[in-house]
């Protein structure tokens, strides 16, 4: 799973307000190359929720990112695009687990793949 | 660009998971011809809900082509053995797409509303009792309860709510499902609809209908829904009336 998916998935269990962003837990992390495409970084980059990225590439390992959320004058940078594009699509959360911010319920990560299904009492 | 489709040697499988079937091609085969549009499109984000063996979404990333030209996969299924083989499938092409294990898009629907340009869907739309619907097993796979309707009539808000203003739906239906309700039920939403495939197998009747968003649909301050641009849709009354604006409806084929 990529940080692009966790910075769009939520907790949406019965009951719950505010299920963004998932905390990860973290079993392993993989680094997988993927192409530099500065169109969609550009694109997605006002649909990111910058604190949820930027505490996500820390657990994952990744410290490069820039603290406070940039405003899109940096969309010009390439340092930056290239940053934002490796903790966006290129660290992938192999084995671990992503965590209800709200009721700690955990959906397990297997094999890169979260599984966001709800139990029958969380519906 | 090469416009190849998924290997069929190259698709994985599992007793569990649905094989690529007629409904399959179908839905492979409305996207390739309407790929030149697609390319056109330059969507950025794809995805498909109910993604089987892969054999779709590897297809459409195939088609389109992968982070190069700029345009990112992603998948569903309900079932773990699906998102299993879809990422062996994908594997096998050489193509990527992030995997989800959801019903439907649960989990995404917040964050990801009016992010998504293209969905796909080859739903479980065969007419059972409705019990059968949502059960273990391959059952589950095409078991779509009265009139085949159970699962796809969860799906199509779920489309409206992540298709992007522009976004675009290819859904397949059988006749039984009663699409030319669909189609009114979509233009509600703002929606116009066109058959892009049409295919009578030895069980089944077949249809790939492309969705897309007519113009841009804004609540004003009432919370009406006001059109822009189009004419209100005509007398709702008579299917026919439907089809024949649908360019790629033939007269001589008004089963539907
Ligand atoms: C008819 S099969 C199509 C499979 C594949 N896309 C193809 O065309 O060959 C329908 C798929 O939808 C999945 N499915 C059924 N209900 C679902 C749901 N509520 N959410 C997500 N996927 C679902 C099934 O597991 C199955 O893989």
């Amino acid at each position: 799973m990529r940080l692009l998916i966790h910075n769009m998935l939520s907790s949406n269990i019965k009951g719950v307000i505010n299920g963004f962003p998932l905390r990860i837990e973290v079993d392993k992390v993989e680094e997988k190359q993927v192409d530099f495409d500065a169109a969609f970084l550009r694109k997605m980059f006002h649909k990111i929720e910058w604190k949820a990225l930027l505490d996500a590439a820390l657990t994952l390992g990744y410290a490069e990112l820039p603290e406070e959320a940039p405003d899109s004058s940096v969309l010009e940078s390439d340092e930056f695009l290239q940053k934002f594009h490796h903790a966006l699509l290129e660290l992938d959360l192999e084995e671990g687990a992503l965590v209800c911010p709200e009721t700690g319920r955990k959906f397990p990560v297997t094999k890169g793949i979260p599984n966001m299904l709800l139990h029958e009492d969380e519906v | 660009m090469s416009s190849k489709i998924a290997r069929i040697d190259l698709v994985s499988s599992h007793p569990e998971v649905y094989e690529p079937c007629d409904d399959s091609f179908a839905l492979v085969d409305a996207l390739l011809s309407d790929r030149t549009n697609l390319l056109d499109f330059h969507p950025r984000l794809c995805m498909e809900v109910g993604c089987g063996s892969g054999y779709v979404i590897t297809s459409l990333a195939l088609m389109l082509g992968q982070e190069t030209t700029g345009v990112h996969y992603i998948a569903t299924d309900i079932n773990p053995h699906a998102l299993q083989v879809t990422s062996e499938t994908l594997k096998a092409h050489g193509v990527h797409a992030e995997l989800i294990q959801a019903d439907i898009a649960s989990g995404l629907e917040k964050r990801m509303a009016g992010l998504v340009d293209v969905i796909v869907v080859n739903p479980p739309y065969v007419p059972t009792p409705e019990d059968e619907v949502g059960q273990e097993g391959i059952a589950s796979t095409w078991a779509g309860g009265e009139n085949g309707r159970r699962v796809i009539d969860r799906i199509l808000p779920v489309a409206d709510r992540l298709l992007s203003h522009k976004g675009w739906l290819y859904m397949l239906f059988l006749t039984s499902n009663n699409p030319s309700e669909i189609c009114l039920q979509m233009k509600d939403k703002g929606f116009s609809a066109r058959i892009i495939v049409q295919r009578a197998t030895e069980e089944e009747n077949l249809l790939v209908i492309k969705f897309w968003r007519d113009s841009p649909v804004q609540a004003d301050t009432n919370g009406m829904v006001t059109t822009t641009k189009t004419e209100p849709f005509m007398a709702m009354g008579s299917l026919g009336s439907l089809f024949s604006r649908l360019s790629f409806w033939r007269s001589d084929n008004s089963s539907c």
